[in-house]
Order: structure tokens, then sequence, then C-alpha cells
């Protein structure tokens, strides 16, 4: 179950709930700038991994022209005029799995964030592309869809029983499953996917804004970003911005797992420290003491447990980036004083191997080195050089391929080398796992 | 599951598409019902595929062997043969792996005589490794063909492999829903 702490719950609160309030309110007050002028009020950040402030991806969207758009319902759509909402429901982020929760427990939610967004963006479609392997999911959010249209909540003229003006808006929701790629994640691989193709990301510029799906302008948002507009409106904008952070408004949804004590997803204002919301989850299991957290998702960099001590670290979008690390997925992994580092990346790396979509040499054979250099560590296969080479593939990787994939495989990789050097040279150096080893010899007395 | 059902399954309405973008859009979802139908992808299938959506076979083979979830004889791992009728695919990543799923996984294989990545020689299971399953609130967590499994002890699997074994046995088909299996979605259960 979700445990809420420190404030009233503002998302989880539709947890069972069919409310599609905001969006009746959106449609009968609203005008597609204002929404997207509360949306920027309320520095709601994408949630998917980038964190883009979703008020002005939505305000990038190439503007409609006049006559096309002249008090026209948005019925006769036009070749010119037809773009895409797409909700990138494809989580797959080791750590992470809070889309995955709502996608179960609050699949209206998502639904009227998607209408919300499409109003606010022009659009006349919308996809959920959903994990492949997400079965009861994709099953329970199908129904969602096919109640919705039932009800008049999608399709043509939604809502007209409920709206006071003449206004109207049509928007239909297709929902399209994944075959099993990390890589689909990606925005761009995604739209591949989509339209068919290998997920393989594409070159931007073009951005999807101008050049996405099937050609037509589109707008990719994540499952948690979506489905938190409605809860925006609800409590207002000013309202919600103030749980976060000057520049991260609001409050996110968190999974923890790994060595905590209550593992699940929570939701915590943007406001809170990283060490409090540990903490507020029962903090390491066991009693143990943390050796280290991954803050958001398997890509980001890891951090020591001193450094989330003494530099009481926030866990909002800048304060991490000021770390060095980043918010991600809010995906949070703690790692008590039992685990060997050597072997927690060389587990990320091995996964992130077999993800490579294998476009760019650079993270082709990149990630392929450093899973095998990794293991060999782990195995004290290695010379104490190898950490220099390390290094050097890191460096041919980042920054240098199409997508950021590159960069979440070296995220792991760098930042446990730079963070735990000791741990590996002394893997080098006894030419074993020393956490193994000590297993052995606790195990023989 | 009837033909014309299986078809509209997995497919859409969206009417702005013209009809190359149409078919094209269509390759995953066919591809994905002729995996679920026959546990594997063979040439055949996507030749008929290309004929039926009036694309090049190569178009159809590209994306086949991109996405993990289909088994193609055009590949080369171990997975050449369609998958057994449990197919059992337990998460290695992060957070099952600090909850011990090497452990299970090791005794899985023991415990059905095979490897990660083969099938049991009565074609009841297969076991692979799969990554985060986006259960890492309840790991160690695995996949039983469409199916989580969460919370993951030694216990639990042997006794819910020899429940699926007997039931295979008998009844011909393994309920894979049940007081056992978790069905909550995401989140902790407690
Ligand atoms: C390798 C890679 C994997 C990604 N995986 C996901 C994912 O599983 N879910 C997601 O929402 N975003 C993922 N993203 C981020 C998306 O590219 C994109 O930024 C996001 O969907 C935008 O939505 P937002 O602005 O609402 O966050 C991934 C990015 C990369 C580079
Ligand atoms: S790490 Fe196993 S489900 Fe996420």
């Amino acid at each position: 179950m979700i445990k809420m702490s420190v404030i009233e719950p503002i998302l989880t609160k539709y947890i069972g709930k069919k409310d599609y309030l905001s969006i009746k309110k959106v449609l009968n007050e609203m005008n597609p700038a204002d929404v997207i002028q509360d949306v920027k009020k309320s520095n709601l950040r994408g949630r998917g991994g980038a964190g883009f402030p979703t008020g002005i991806k939505w305000s990038v969207m190439p503007v409609i022209p006049k006559e096309e758009s002249k008090e026209k319902s948005n019925k006769e759509i036009t070749p010119i005029t037809l773009r895409y909402l797409v909700c990138n429901a494809d989580e797959g982020e080791p750590g992470t799995f809070k889309d995955r929760f709502i996608i179960g427990k609050m699949p209206h939610l998502l639904i009227e964030g998607m209408l919300i967004a499409a109003y606010a963006i022009g659009a006349r479609v919308g996809y959920i592309y959903i994990r492949g392997e997400f079965a009861s999911e994709y099953r329970i959010l199908k129904n969602a869809i096919e109640e919705a249209y039932q009800e008049n909540y999608l399709g043509e003229n939604v809502f007209s029983k409920f709206l006071n003006t003449n206004k109207n808006f049509s928007f239909d929701l297709h929902l399209y499953r994944g075959a099993g790629a990390y890589i689909c994640g990606e925005e761009t691989a995604l739209l591949n996917s989509l339209e068919g193709k290998r997920g393989e990301p594409r070159i931007k510029p073009p951005y999807p804004a101008k050049f996405g799906a099937f050609g037509k302008s589109t707008c990719i948002n994540n499952v948690e970003t979506l489905a938190t507009v409605p809860a925006i409106i609800n409590i207002g904008a000013e309202k919600y911005a103030k749980y976060g952070t000057a520049k991260s408004g609001g409050t996110r949804l968190f999974s923890l797992s790994g060595h905590i004590q209550n593992p699940g997803v929570y939701e915590f204002p943007l406001s809170i420290k990283l060490k409090d919301l540990i903490n507020h989850c029962g903090g390491v299991k066991d009693g143990k003491k943390l050796k280290a957290v991954i803050p958001g998702g398997g890509s980001a960099p890891i951090l020591t447990a001193e450094e989330i001590d003494t530099l009481d670290l926030g866990v909002d979008y800048d304060s991490l980036a000021a770390a060095g690390t980043m918010a991600g997925s809010g995906g949070i992994i703690l790692l008590d004083e039992t685990t060997c580092i050597v072997e927690a990346a060389s587990v990320l790396l091995k996964f992130y191997e077999h993800e490579s979509c294998g476009q760019c040499s650079q993270c082709r054979e990149g990630s392929h080195w450093l899973a095998r250099l990794f293991h060999r560590i782990e195995k004290g296969e290695a010379e104490m050089k190898e950490l220099d080479l390390i290094e050097h593939i890191c460096s041919n990787m980042s920054m240098q391929t199409i997508c950021a994939f590159a960069d979440a495989v070296v995220g792991p990789a760098r930042s446990s080398i730079k963070k735990f050097r000791s741990e590996f040279e002394e893997h080098i150096r006894i030419k074993c796992c020393p956490f193994k080893k000590q297993k052995e010899v606790s195990h023989v007395l | 599951m009837n033909e014309n059902e299986n078809k509209s399954k997995n497919e859409n309405k969206n009417k702005y598409l013209n009809m190359n973008e149409l078919h094209e859009h269509l390759i995953i979802p066919r591809l994905r019902n002729i995996q679920e139908e026959h546990g594997y992808v063979s040439m055949k299938s996507m030749r008929e595929l290309a004929e039926s959506l009036s694309l090049p076979l190569m178009k159809i083979r590209e994306v086949a062997t991109f996405y993990t979830f289909f088994n193609t004889d055009t590949n080369t791992d171990t997975n050449k043969k369609a998958v057994g009728k449990l197919h059992i695919q337990m998460c290695t990543n992060i957070a099952c792996w600090l909850a011990g799923a090497h452990q299970l996984l090791h005794s899985l294989e023991n415990k059905l005589s095979i490897k990660s990545g083969e099938t049991t020689t009565d074609n009841l299971f297969t076991i692979s490794e799969v990554e985060c399953l986006a259960a890492c609130g309840t790991a160690p967590a695995m996949q039983v063909n469409e199916t989580y499994v969460e919370n993951l002890t030694e216990e639990k699997i042997m006794k819910l492999i020899d429940l699926w074994r007997e039931e295979m046995k008998t009844n011909g088909v393994a309920t894979l829903d049940g007081c056992c299996i978790s069905t909550t979605t995401g989140g902790t259960s407690s």
C-alpha cells in the first residue's frame, strides 16, 4: 500500500477513483492556453527521467494555423492539424515501479490527464505505449478505456452532457503494447516502435514536437507526468508548486527498493530531504548501516551514505544534479553495508549490455566492454590498469551517441569507481571478492 | 481463440493513418499474436505476415529480430525452439539481486535440472533471466508466462513448481492465478 506521510495526498488520493472533475472544469472554464499557463506555474517537471518542464514542452508544440483552428471543433481534422499525444508507459528503468502502480490503481486518472493534455496541445489522437511485460496492467487500462468510451469520456464530443458552453472536444485513445526492449522507453525509439519499426532512437533534431509519430507533431509524456495534471487543476497550480522547491514543483511518486525496511511506492513532496524520506520508509532494512544510494533509477550515479548525510541532500531535480547525480525516474535503491559495490555495478552493467540497441558503436561496444571488465574485477581476474581502461571507455561513450542511453551506462560505471575505488582495488589485489570471501569464512566458522 | 478475435485483439482504429503506415503499425501486434499462439515466430509465419500486410519480408524480419519478446528461428541464441508450457522468467536485476535472486535462480535450475535459457525435456518449463520487471518493491520477482509472481522465497518457488507440474500432468494446464500468486499491481502489499 501507499504510505503517505508528511502532507495530505495529492496524487494518491485518486486511488480507485473515477473522478473526471478536472477535465470537466477545464472544458467548461479554461481555454488551452490557460491550461498550459497553469502547468507552467505548477513547476511540474517530467517524471520520465529527463525532468524537462512539462508546461514548456506543451508550449513548444507548433501553433495550429489560424484558418485551421478558427472556432472549428477539432473534429474536422486535416493533415496539417493532426498531431499526437503519446504516453510513455514503457517503464523499465531498474528500480522504478511507480508507472505500473499508477496504471494498476488509478487508470482513469491517467486517461483524464491525457484528455487535459490533448486539449491543451490540440491533439485529436493519443497513444499509450505500454511495456510488453505488463499484461494485467494492459487489461486494466483496456477496460478503463472501454469504460471511458462508453460514458462518452473518450471519442467524439466528449462530456457533451456536462458542458455548459457550446465547445466541443474529441479525443481518441489507443493502446499499443511493446515487445520487450528497454530502449523503447527513449522517446524517439518509442515512436519508431509505435510505427512498427525497430526501436532505435532517432537523431534529434528534428524533435518530436516537429516530427514525431508518423511524421506528425507529437508530444510525449511519462505516465506519472500526465496523471499529475488533473491533481494540479484540482488543487490549483500555485498550491501544487508550493509542495516542491523553487524549480521542481509539487509531489512525486518514489519507488523504494533494495535494502529499505518498507519497500513500495510513496508520494512525497519534492521539498523533502533524502535522509528524511528514507526514515519515513522505515530506514535501512534490519537496522543495518547504509552504504550507498542510487537515487534516480539504475542510470543515476551512485551516492555514498556520507554524501547524503553531510550534504543534507534534497530529492528535487536540481539538488541531485548539483550532487553529480540525477533525480531520473524517482527509483531509490538502498544498498546496505554488506553490499559489494563492484558486484552491484556489474549487475547493472550486464543489463545495459543486453539492452543497447546497437546503433552507435561507442555504446554497443562500450557497454559490452564495461560489462566484461566489471565482471572480471568482481571475479578477481582483473589488473589494476583496467580501472583506467574503464575510465577511458566511459569518456568515449559519454555525450557521443544518438541518445542518452550511453550516459545511462556510464552513470553507474564511472560513479562506482570514483566513490568506491578502494573496494575495486581490493578485489584486484586479493584476486577475489572480499564480500564473498567473508561469507565463506563465516560459513566455515 | 479464433482468427478474427486474434486479429482484432491488439489492433487499432486510428483512422488518420494511410494504408502503408497502418500496415507497418500492425507488424508488432501481429507478431505478438503469433508468438503468443505458437511460442515462437517461424520464417514461415513471417513470410505469411509479410504477404498479408503487403510489406517486404525484410521489414518483418528486422522487427522480429529486434525485440526480445519474439523467438525467431533466425536468432542464433539458445532460445531457438519454442519455449515450454510455462516460461519462467526470473528477474536478476539490481533490486531482485539484492534480495537474493541469483540464489533463487540457482535453486530453480537445480530443481528442474536445466540451465537458464533451456527447456525441460518434457517441454513443460523454460527458464530465462529477464531484466527489471518493475516489481522491485516486491522483489525478488519473476514472470511466468504473463503472470507476475512476487515476494519470492525458495520455499514458494519449490512448492509452485511441484504444484504446476502436477496440474499440467493431470489437467494439461497450470492455474497461474491463485492464492499463492500476488495479483497486486505494483507497490507493496502490506
Ligand atoms: C535509455 C532511456 C530510457 C528511457 N526510459 C523511459 C521510460 O521507461 N519511461 C519514461 O517515461 N521515460 C523514459 N525515458 C525518458 C524519455 O525519453 C522521455 O524523456 C520521457 O518519456 C518524457 O516524458 P516526461 O517529460 O513526462 O518525463 C528514457 C530515456 C532514455 C534515454
Ligand atoms: S529489479 Fe527485479 S523487478 Fe526491478
